[in-house]
């Protein structure tokens, strides 16, 4: 019973109660405390990510596998960023109670924990997602291949957006006068006419289908009919 | 593979290593001769300093103003009151009487305390007065600035006044060590190797830390430890989280966050990993509720509202200054595009009928309109993608180079 | 860098392209550097003529009576700054200068440093003189639990945030002391890099926005394609990539122009000059792809 029929419980009657506070002003007041609790159980899941990182690294280096010197960096990164951060160590102090340490902007860029943000995970982040540009022009030339009429389509419409989208449309055909009859030849309106009609009809069909699935997935939830999260033990 | 090899070393190939050589020593000189020989240098930093001081002050309570004294009634309490008269004395009629003979003496409320500035205008009025026996806080604060900013903001200071510009080796360094970690995760584009591997060790370990702490000092302090212990959270983390009507309730009620948090930190633990079940199911409960309806108000309603639009458009217009509709042909084009695509698209993603005859060339066309979704949307993922890079050679050009 | 290829190669020209269906793909990484590298030192710039997109979410603030109660929510992080912190800039300038009081939150733990640089480059910048903390803008900063903070600030934003992100409670900052819920804003705007962000406000927080309020998007190139169809009833306005943000800060600074540190208004435009080299690029390496394949067709090899 605890494992199954508890969970399914909770799960029916958390979600009922938000879906019928959509349409009943009486549990409006009941839909906040619940949704106050999901945003600390959101936070706490920070900390199971970190718990988790750290129970991954520290076996890691315990069973001395190749690379865990690059684990235990990441341990030394880990505990030196929570302990700054949990402490805010010389965080700056708040102007209207600078006698209450706990008080103070550890985030300031001035602090330590500011400085690790703009120093370290700025740069970090920033250039891992940067390498993407890299790999796009290099799967662009090995893999995009007009062997159909429709990739010719995908192709030929990623190159009308690719130009008009910078200075190559305004020097191709900006010289059209706008208000001409042949101004649905500049790449500008092009453009507009692919994202505002075509692809705006295939992605509305696209959301259509994942509201279905959505609400359909959500209703098994709710009912009990799909209980495959009671499995994740 | 050996088990005790730390970095997990692999056969190194050299191919071209005179080059290499060539490309790192070349590399090194220009970056030295970068560094020392240009006069603003090279990724140096410069700080604003300046010095904030706080005191403890307290309000100065007005005078009140001279009140003749009221003849308190001697009886005891225990007889009943006497009726009340023009009503000077009626509130006080059930009070319970004091021991003491004189006339009963209210203590002032404590003035509230807070800590200013010391050039406060409430200090120098008399409205806030210091409270003896308290040190001062002082602390500085920083603003950095680039080499270029330096003259101009010396320029603006007064003589004396508590801003000083000096040079901050701190973000000296932290340009350095910036670039370095840029360089070190670049260097994956050539081959994977050891500085890419600290690189990504340290992203690993620093951004898990960082989003834990702010959860715990956004959410988890003022939402979950302020409803059980708001007195300790006022005295040592948020002096004004505000009071709540129901202190009680409030307590009561974190409980329950409380109790799902530890069941599912309890999915660490080698066993009874079960009982994170109870939170994940609340997890999934709330946000399958409030999906349900987000999705289909959004999603299905509006979007399947917007497709019905008039395939017949016309738009207004001003002739000889009349106002008159004339037929819109673009707009109408668009409106049959949008319905055909729509239409198109549910049709081919409908795999409960063969896609044969009609419905396969319905299909067919609804394959048409995604393909070229998705030659736009790849258009525009590699802008972004583009701009991403774009931003990295800023910063390594600009703030650490500084030749751009 | 080329591998040789054991099988046969066919000469002159064809073989050149067969060859080059093999490259080894550092040297496209090598090309892509330079076609960004260089134009960025050159300092390739071009004019920016605004879409309609551009133009509704330019309205969308404009049209908005003086001191109008604005929400921006900064749902990103670094990882997207370089297309989404000069949108952000340009719609805090635009906001400033017309006189609107200005609530800053975060969705993403780590937008709430995406707004504050946001203020020190521009609202303290150029607007500083005129905006008090807590009278005329105030910093929410940021909470966890994604949709359901946008859902809970639909009936009561003092439960979603009782403090500020520093701590001071709602009550003691004049400008949202007597706020209750997202109705009070005249116009909400999110700048989002993915979830949640813009189609979470949709979903969540525009059906319980007045019919009048505006709701606005930044979005990043790879996310857009999932905005379109909320495109303008739901949402009023859209900036797309970086090319949206360029064309928004040419409309805000065309009528609202800066006096110094103009560079904070124009990281867009100055990003979009090395656009043109490298998605000339682009288009370059998929038609050389395509050629290499076409040559290599009837040979034992192929492109890698």
């Amino acid at each position: 019973m605890l494992r199954r029929t508890v969970p399914i419980l909770i799960l029916a009657s958390s979600g009922l109660l938000l879906f019928v506070s959509a349409f009943s002003p009486f549990t409006v007041g009941l839909q906040e405390i619940v949704l106050k609790w999901f945003n600390i159980l959101a936070a706490v899941a920070f900390v199971l990510g970190a718990g988790n990182l750290l129970a991954v690294n520290l076996e890691q280096i315990s069973s001395h596998r190749p690379g865990w010197a690059y684990s235990a960096i990441t341990l030394a990164a880990f505990v030196g960023t929570l302990a700054v951060g949990m402490l805010k160590v010389g965080a700056v102090p708040n102007p209207m109670y600078p006698d209450v340490h706990f008080a103070g902007a550890h985030d300031d860029p001035q602090a330590p924990f500011g400085w690790i943000y703009g120093y370290m995970l700025v740069p970090l982040t920033s250039t891992m997602f940067a390498l993407l540009a890299f790999y796009v022009a290099s799967a662009a030339f090995r893999a995009f291949r007009a062997k159909n009429f429709e990739a010719i389509l995908l192709l030929g419409t990623a190159f009308i957006i690719l130009l008009s989208q910078t200075a190559a449309g305004m020097f191709l055909t900006g010289w059209i006068p706008e208000d001409s009859v042949f101004s649905f030849l500049r790449l500008d309106v092009i453009k507009r006419g692919i994202t505002e009609y075509v692809q705006t009809a295939g992605m509305r069909a696209i959301l259509i289908g994942i509201a279905l699935g959505v609400a359909a997935t959500s209703l098994r939830l709710i009912f009990g009919i799909d209980k495959s999260y009671l499995s994740k033990t | 593979m050996n088990d005790s090899d730390p970095i997990g070393t692999q056969p190194a190939q050299r191919p071209y290593s005179f080059l290499w050589i060539a490309l790192f020593v070349f590399g090194a000189v220009g970056i030295a001769a970068n560094a020392f020989i240009r006069p603003e240098g090279m990724a140096r930093r410069f700080a604003a300093v300046t010095t904030e001081e706080r005191v403890l002050v307290e309000e100065v309570p007005e005078k009140a103003p001279e009140k003749v004294p009221e003849k308190v009634p001697e009886k005891a309490p225990e007889k009943a009151p006497a009726p009340a008269a023009a009503g000077d004395a009626g509130g006080d009629a059930a009070a319970p009487e004091p021991a003491a003979t004189e006339p009963a003496a209210t203590e002032p409320p404590a003035p509230k305390r807070k800590w200013v500035a010391p050039t406060d205008p409430g200090i120098a009025s008399g409205a806030l007065r210091r409270v003896e026996g308290v040190t001062p806080i002082t602390w500085e604060t920083r603003e950095v600035l680039k080499p270029t900013e330096v003259e101009p903001r010396k320029a603006e200071l007064v003589a004396g006044g508590p801003v000083r510009i000096e040079s901050s080796p701190i973000d000296s360094l932290g340009i350095w060590i910036a670039a370095l970690l840029t360089l070190f995760i670049l260097s994956f584009v050539f081959r994977d190797n050891p500085f890419y591997k600290i690189a990504e060790s340290l992203l690993i370990g620093v951004s898990a830390a960082y989003w834990m702490v702010l959860g715990f000092w956004s959410t988890l302090v003022p939402d979950l430890l302020g409803a059980l212990a708001p007195g300790f959270v006022r005295a040592n983390a948020i002096p004004s989280l505000p009071a709540s009507e129901t202190p009680t309730m409030d307590a009561a009620l974190a409980f329950i966050p409380l109790v799902l948090g530890f069941m599912l930190l309890w999915r660490l633990a080698p066993k009874g990993g079960w009982i994170s079940i109870w939170p994940i199911a609340f997890i999934i409960g709330t946000t399958a509720g409030i999906r349900l309806v987000g999705s289909i108000e959004a999603d299905l309603m509006r979007q399947i509202s917007r497709t019905m639009e008039p395939l017949v458009g016309f738009k207004d217009g001003v002739v000889n200054g009349e106002l008159i509709r004339t037929f819109d042909f673009w707009g109408s084009v668009g409106s049959v595009v949008g319905v055909v695509g729509v239409l198109s698209v549910l049709t081919y993603f409908f795999f409960s009928v063969d896609h044969k005859g009609a419905v396969g060339r319905t299909a067919r066309v609804g394959i048409w309109f995604l393909m070229i979704s998705f030659g736009s949307a790849f258009g525009l993922t590699v802008m972004g993608r583009i701009t991403l890079l774009l931003q990295r050679f800023e910063f390594l050009f600009t703030d650490w180079l500084g030749i751009s | 860098m080329t591998t040789k290829n054991t099988e046969q190669t066919p000469d002159g020209i064809r073989g050149f392209f067969v060859r080059l269906g093999r490259l080894d793909r550092r040297w496209i990484f090598l090309a892509m550097g330079l076609s960004i590298a260089v134009p960025i030192l050159l300092g390739l710039r071009f004019p920016e003529v605004p879409s309609p997109m551009a133009r509704a979410t330019f309205d969308a603030v404009e049209d908005l009576p003086e001191g109008s109660l604005v929400l921006l929510s900064f749902d990103f992080d670094p990882a997207s700054k370089a297309e989404l912190q000069p949108m952000a800039n340009a719609l805090v300038h635009h906001c400033a200068a017309k006189g609107h009081k200005i609530v800053f939150m975060a969705l993403w733990p780590l937008g709430k440093q995406m707004a504050d640089q946001a203020i020190k480059d521009v609202l303290l910048e150029f607007h500083g003189g005129k905006y008090t903390y807590g009278t005329d803008y105030v910093k929410l900063g940021f909470k966890a639990g994604n949709e359901g903070v946008i859902k809970l600030m639909t009936t009561n934003l003092a439960e979603a945030f009782p403090t500020d992100a520093a701590g001071t409670a709602l009550s003691n900052l004049p400008l949202v002391a007597d706020i209750r819920d997202l109705d009070s804003f005249k116009l909400v705007s999110t700048v989002s890099a993915g979830y949640p962000g813009a189609k979470e406000w949709v979903q969540f927080g525009r059906e319980s926005m007045k019919s009048d309020a505006q709701l606005t998007a930044g979005s990043t190139g790879v996310q857009a394609s999932q905005l379109f169809p909320y495109y303008p009833k739901q949402l009023n306005g859209l900036l797309v990539a970086v090319k949206g943000a360029a064309e928004y800060e040419t409309l805000v600074t065309e009528k609202y122009p800066v006096d110094r540190n103009a560079g904070r208004l124009e990281q867009g435009r100055i990003r979009m000059g090395p656009q043109l080299v490298a998605h000339l690029l682009m288009i370059a390496l998929i038609v050389l792809g395509n050629i290499a394949m076409i040559a290599s067709r009837g040979t034992q090899g192929g492109a890698r």
